[in-house]
This record gives C-alpha cells, sequence and structure tokens, in this order.
C-alpha cells in the first residue's frame, strides 16, 4: 500500500515539475506575447496543480493530516489562471503590441487597440 | 433550482424533528427522503429536477479536467519539437450565450483548451476573439468549441 501511495505522489510531483518546466522553456522559445501567454497560462496551471495534489496526498496519507487549503489553492488557481491569462493577451493588444510575422489571420484589427482608436 | 434545493433542507430539518435525532446521519437520511419526496411530487415545480443540474455541473468540471490535460500536452509537444511550425492567429467566434456567467465560464474552458486564448470579447457580447496557436482550419476550431463546451453550459444553465 505504502509502496502505491508513494508511486503516485512521485508521478504527480514529477508531472508539476515537467510541466513547469516545459512553461519556461515554452517562455523562452515561443515568439510574441500571445503564444507565450498560451505556454504560461495552460501548462504553469497545470504544473502548480499536479504539485499541490502531490502534496496533498502525500500529507493525507502519510503524515495523517488532512489539510483542506491546499485543495481551497487548487480551485483559486483553476478559477484564476485563465483570467490571468486573458488579461495579460488583451492588455497586450490594446497596448498595439505587434502579433508574431508568423500570423496568418488577425479579426481583431480595428476592434479594440490603437487602430481603432485612430479611427474615432 | 435555489427553492428545490432549501425545500429539500427543510423536509430534512422536518424529518429530524419528527424522529428526534439531531445528528448528521439523521439530517442525511432526512435528506434522502426529502429527496424522494421531491422526485415524486416534480410535476408541480415548473423547473426541471435540481440533481440534473447538478450532474450536468458535474460533467462540465470533467470536461474542464480533461481540456485542461489535453492542452497541457498539446504545449508540451510544441514547445520541444526541434523546429518552431507554428501559424498563431486571432479569429471571432459568435456565441449564443446571454448571461454574464456564461460568457466568463465559456472563455475561461476556451483559455483552458489546446492552442486557444479568448483575447477580447465585444462590446455587445456576442463575438469572443480567439487567439489560436496553431491554426489550421477554423471552421473545426469553431465547431469543436461550439458542440462541447457551449453545449455544455446550456446543459447547465438551462431552466
Amino acid at each position: 500500500m505504502t509502496t502505491i501511495i508513494n508511486f503516485f505522489i512521485i508521478v504527480l510531483i514529477c508531472t508539476g515539475v515537467i510541466f513547469s518546466a516545459v512553461t519556461a522553456l515554452g517562455l523562452v522559445r515561443l515568439p510574441d506575447v500571445y503564444t507565450r501567454t498560451h505556454a504560461a497560462s495552460k501548462s504553469a496551471t497545470l504544473g502548480v496543480l499536479c504539485v499541490l495534489a502531490g502534496v496533498f496526498l502525500h500529507f493525507w496519507l502519510k503524515e495523517n493530516h488532512f489539510n483542506p487549503q491546499l485543495i481551497i489553492a487548487i480551485a483559486f488557481l483553476f478559477i484564476t489562471s485563465p483570467v490571468s491569462g486573458h488579461l495579460i493577451g488583451r492588455a497586450s493588444y490594446v497596448a498595439g503590441i505587434k502579433l508574431a510575422k508568423e500570423t496568418v489571420r488577425d479579426d481583431l484589427k480595428g476592434v479594440i487597440g490603437p487602430e481603432a482608436n485612430k479611427k474615432k | 433550482m435555489a427553492l428545490q434545493v432549501l425545500l429539500n433542507f427543510f423536509l430534512a430539518l422536518v424529518w429530524m424533528f419528527m424522529t428526534e435525532s439531531f445528528t448528521p446521519a439523521g439530517f442525511a437520511i432526512g435528506y434522502l427522503v426529502g429527496l424522494l419526496l421531491i422526485v415524486v411530487m416534480r410535476r408541480f415545480f415548473t423547473y426541471r429536477l435540481y440533481t440534473s443540474r447538478i450532474w450536468a455541473v458535474i460533467s462540465l468540471f470533467f470536461l474542464f479536467l480533461k481540456e485542461l490535460i489535453l492542452s497541457s500536452f498539446s504545449v508540451f509537444k510544441l514547445v520541444i519539437q526541434p523546429r518552431l511550425n507554428i501559424r498563431p492567429a486571432i479569429f471571432e467566434l459568435e456565441t449564443e450565450l446571454k448571461h454574464d456567467w456564461e460568457i466568463t465560464l465559456l472563455s475561461a474552458l476556451i483559455t483552458l483548451t489546446p492552442g486557444t486564448l479568448v483575447v477580447a470579447i465585444s462590446d455587445d457580447q456576442k463575438k469572443l476573439y480567439i487567439h489560436a496557436i496553431d491554426f489550421e482550419d477554423i471552421e473545426d476550431a469553431v465547431q469543436s468549441i461550439k458542440t462541447t463546451f457551449e453545449r455544455a453550459i446550456m446543459e447547465v444553465s438551462r431552466p
């Protein structure tokens, strides 16, 4: 039983660490703000969630200490990370930050941002 | 919905008073009995039974979890491949959802799906502008969002 528990905890925390590393790598490699936000808002969420879940299981099953704060932290992360991703993307578009040169299509052009302000 | 939940609580309280068992177990039994009564009396309610909505919320949560894991793996693949061949794009999606909380939920779900990020919402709240990291077929993306998320959210908000 202890082996199974240990296995689960190790797998969860390792996944979390790997996804956090991928987030960091994505921040370095991707070309512009918007694509970087993709990496930051998804992989980082899952990475932190996995680490928190692993810590929760460790304290619950091995130290016999049920810690509800960790569950609340997971729930808060679920709610806040997509909002922060959206706000970073929107704020950078409004500020007029250019999209990467690979971009093939931009429906938002002229709706918000500097060009829409010029039109008015 | 809220009325049915309140009624169920009230029935559980009545059950506790009738059986003189003021314990959590007594409350649980009373709640189940009250649920049974509400199921039997469901044709007197104008809205559907609240348990089906709870079920819709649970299935939406699992959809959310699945999409989060899938999207993380797709970003993973994208980032660690040696050559970056991404084609980002911003496309618009017309939504049929009306309430503020539904649109918020939809954009949170879209942000956590593989390769999509909501950048802006139009002022009349009819269009979402979505940044896709690897843009292949717009119709496909729109259709998949519409069939999975929008339908799941509508299932929750249906009266």
